[in-house]
């Protein structure tokens, strides 16, 4: 690693912003250094587990079929995050969108068709041939031909930052800490969701059941030290985006395989074996988000979606198999549960259930009656044994906070003034855009668009 | 862990935790034919698993691409564990069982196929022509190589051996299907469809951006080496059926003119089994040691070599046939031949007939669905 010289532009994070700063600020002839905490397996942060692209088009291009306007995006944006976004950054972000898309693939990232399981995204995102993980070496094949310097491995410690001018990074590398120095920083270096004691902050121990989706690396650290030297944040530090996952996953970077689809299909006991949501309020890529939430809000936070016979092969294979029982009785007896009060909860929810046409690809006529909570749609009596069990926790894909910054992509200051020469993307700074909520696919559009900005704005800034 | 010390049950189970996995993951589905294969089961018996090893490539795409490669808690390490149940695949197919348990080492069968049996063709060749004979310079026109071994001898021996590695390929063919599904009838489109695929070696990235190996970029090399040898080996066996035809129906006898059909043929077979068999073995020298199967490795270092040595000899052969070299040269190449059609259905030959047959399947699958 050289630490004589003096880059033109240092970025923080290996990811999907971090890279396409790197490339743009490379491209416009700055020299560039990218530190990346991972070592190289593991490198690119969330982008590593992410798949698709959200982007407007006003006709079919390439894998994306149809159209999909900005008005229509807009209306999407609006609807998921009740308003809470920045109007300016928001319009920019989605208008760049359809340019994120085909820089991506002049960079090399390769795109495939949507195909099952995802059709319903196949006309709004465009997916990555083989998901993140191929697009982020797409990028870092570009980095190191074009001769972008990258230090895996490589934890920033400090940065000297003196009224919203960067100096200087201490990082650790190979057990020694090292100066760098740069002309400009961008910080992409995702949130904090991998930082429990920080979650324990607005979550309490309940955090210490969280499971993690995503990097181990997002430990808010460089977030942290922003917020130190008087950064203004953005977003709601309570608020993080989490979905209902197998509770047997890996604690951290268990990625897409941890979900379980198939709630909708039957019903979801609390540890006291007591029901408390509607399982059936509409489709589950529609619900899976605030899943999450409210198992986080249960004793324990823990949940055990049931399901029985009929419901086999109608949700997409799980990670893990299901714990399987003959009886209700037995089955909660194997899920650590009051027997009794299962099979309690159970012959409420069936004397429940009314008769209809049982079709699980639309809102259908299956609903309970007086029943609280009640499920409107695909209610099926549990009666078909083998009976199976799914248990859940909340799996936390990203945090809200982050870094204001404006439509150059500088982070802004306490005092409302832009940073000298900080830049920030990606998750660091999503917030601006994306208050609350999630649209599939919007974390790469938000982490390309910014990314690409702050790397031509770094660059211009430091070489004119 | 290697297949060395990975017992026939645990190599298959392997390939079904990996499988349940990737069927939960699914980002992978837009690289080949294995993974929509995959996503048509929910469980994955014996034979599933079989199938999609043998539909498997080995081109290291979804390695590259997985999330979960390790160090990953999971270890998804998808051409390794395909590598490892298709590897086994051959020896539940292989047909008979004694020349399954023969052949059960690569490293055997090759110095078997390389080294012992051409020695005793050539032991063969000095008890019954003495070194004088074995090393006296032919004229063409004299039908050289039958003064050494006459054509009787040739066309028996090889003709009763090439009939017995059919036979075991076609019951290897049988039991390949009957493995994967209840029986069911061929058809054309599926056959047509698999045949360009294989011709084109469409899975090995025949959209023009080739494979990643024998690392992480994306290379175009061992698709062209592929179609080396492939291309090299159909043009011998065009090259071998002609004379055959010469011979037979019109009494024409070898060694043919150097601008003959079958000199043509085999001379241009011969230079692509040449550079397809080195390329491919430069590769595997070169390749990142982490999604690759060692045994898998071996057998196909067997058959690379076999491919080469026989190449090299056979050309020799034909620029020293006047020579009192041809003696010693033509009894190594008819060895190395012996050798390759004695282990031909037991080794990584037969990837092509189950790839083909998988590759049949799966058009099916696709056609059906």
């Amino acid at each position: 690693m050289q630490h004589d010289i003096i880059y033109d532009v240092l970025i923080v994070g290996g990811g999907n912003a971090g890279l396409c700063a790197a490339l743009t600020a490379r491209e416009a002839g700055a020299s560039v250094l990218v530190v990346e905490a991972a070592p190289k397996h593991s490198r690119g942060g969330n982008s590593r587990h992410v798949r698709n692209l959200r982007c407007m088009h006003d006709a079919p291009e390439g894998v994306l079929l149809d159209s999909y306007s900005f008005s229509e995006y807009w209306e999407d944006l609006q609807q998921v995050t009740g308003g809470n976004t920045n109007e300016e950054l928001a319009r920019l972000t989605l208008q760049e969108s359809g340019e994120c898309f085909r820089w991506m693939m002049k960079q090399g990232v390769r795109f495939q068709p949507a195909l099952s399981g995802t059709l319903q995204l196949s006309r709004t995102n465009a997916f990555f041939l083989g998901g993140g993980k191929a697009m982020l070496n797409s990028y870092y094949h570009k980095a190191e031909r074009i001769g972008i310097d990258i230090e895996y491995d490589t934890a920033v410690t400090e940065l000297t930052i003196e009224d919203g001018k960067f100096h200087s990074a201490m990082v650790s590398h190979q057990r020694q800490t090292i100066q760098i120095k740069a002309k400009a920083l961008v910080v992409a270096a995702g949130g904090y969701q991998a930082n429990i004691e920080w979650l324990r902050e607005s979550w309490g121990d309940a955090a210490d059941n969280f499971i993690i989706r995503g990097t181990p690396y997002d430990d808010g650290k460089i977030l942290k030290m922003l917020m130190n030297t008087g950064a203004k944040t953005v977003g709601d530090p309570a608020q993080c985006h989490a979905i209902a996952v197998d509770a047997r996953s890996p604690k951290f970077d268990g990625g897409i395989v941890t979900r379980v689809d198939c709630v909708s299909l039957g019903i979801v006991v609390n540890r006291d074996a007591v029901r408390f949501y509607d399982e059936g309020e509409d489709f589950w890529p529609k619900r899976y988000a605030i899943w999450g939430r409210l198992i986080a809000q249960q004793p324990g936070q823990i949940a055990y979606s049931i399901i029985d016979s009929k419901s086999e092969g109608l949700y997409l294979p799980p990670l893990t198999a299901p714990v399987t029982a003959t009886s209700i009785s037995e089955l909660a007896t194997k899920l650590n549960l009051d027997p009794i009060v299962l099979e309690k909860t159970i012959v409420a929810y069936n004397v429940a259930v009314k008769a209809g046409d049982f079709n699980h690809t639309v809102l259908d006529n299956c609903q309970t009656q007086d029943l609280t909570p009640a499920k409107s749609h695909w209610a099926r009596r549990l009666d078909t044994p083998p009976f199976f069990a799914y248990p859940l926790r909340p799996g936390i894909t990203f945090t809200y906070l982050g870094v204001t910054v404006n439509n150059k992509a500088r982070m802004i200051m306490q005092n409302g003034e832009p940073a000298d020469n900080i830049y920030a993307a990606g998750e660091i700074m999503a917030g601006n855009i994306l208050g609350k909520g999630y649209l599939a696919g919007i974390g790469m559009t938000i982490g390309t668009t910014f990314g690409r900005i702050a790397g031509k704005e770094a660059a211009h800034s430091v070489i004119g | 862990m290697s297949l060395d010390n990975q017992s026939p049950e645990e190599v298959l189970s392997e390939g079904e935790r990996v499988m349940n996995i990737c069927n939960a993951c699914r980002y992978c589905e837009g690289f080949c034919a294995v993974f929509p294969a995959m996503e048509k089961r929910l469980q994955f018996g014996s034979g599933d698993i079989r199938y999609l090893a043998n539909l498997c490539h080995d081109c290291n795409e979804c390695y590259y691409a997985c999330q979960y490669a390790p160090p990953h808690e999971f270890q998804i390490n998808v051409p390794k564990a395909l590598s490892a149940v298709r590897q086994q695949s051959y020896k539940v197919y292989g047909w008979p069982g004694i020349m399954v348990s023969i052949n059960a080492n690569p490293i055997y069968t090759l110095i078997m196929s390389v080294i012992v049996i051409p020695l005793l063709f050539l032991l063969a060749g000095v008890l019954t022509k003495g070194m004088g004979g074995l090393t006296t310079a032919y004229g063409d026109e004299q039908g050289a190589f039958y003064q050494l071994v006459s054509h009787s001898m040739m066309a028996w021996g090889f003709g009763m051996v090439g009939i017995f590695i059919i036979i075991a390929m076609i019951v290897g063919w049988f039991k390949f299907r009957n493995d994967t599904d209840p029986p069911d009838k061929l058809m054309w489109p599926d056959v047509k469809q698999a045949m360009l695929d294989a011709i084109t070696l469409r899975y090995l990235g025949s959209d023009g951006d080739g494979c990643t190996y024998p690392d992480e970029r994306h290379s175009t090399l061992r698709r062209s080496f592929h179609h080396f040898t492939f291309y090299g080996f159909m043009l011998c066996f065009a090259a071998t059926s002609v004379a055959t035809l010469y011979h037979y129906l019109f009494g024409w006898i070898a060694p043919y003119p150097f601008l003959s059909l079958p000199v043509i043929l085999g001379t241009l077979g011969g230079i692509g089994l040449i550079i397809g068999p080195i390329g491919l073995l430069y590769l595997k020298r070169v390749r990142d040691v982490e999604p690759t199967e060692p045994v898998q490795t071996k057998m196909d270092i067997t058959l690379l070599v076999l491919l080469l040595t026989i190449s090299v000899t056979g050309l020799l052969l034909l620029f020293l046939r006047e020579t009192a070299a041809m003696g010693i040269i033509l009894l190594v190449h008819l060895g190395l031949v012996m050798g390759l059609f004695l282990t031909m259905p037991y080794g990584k030959f037969v990837h092509g007939l189950y790839r083909f047959g998988a590759l049949i399947r799966f058009a099916k699958e696709e056609r059906e669905s």
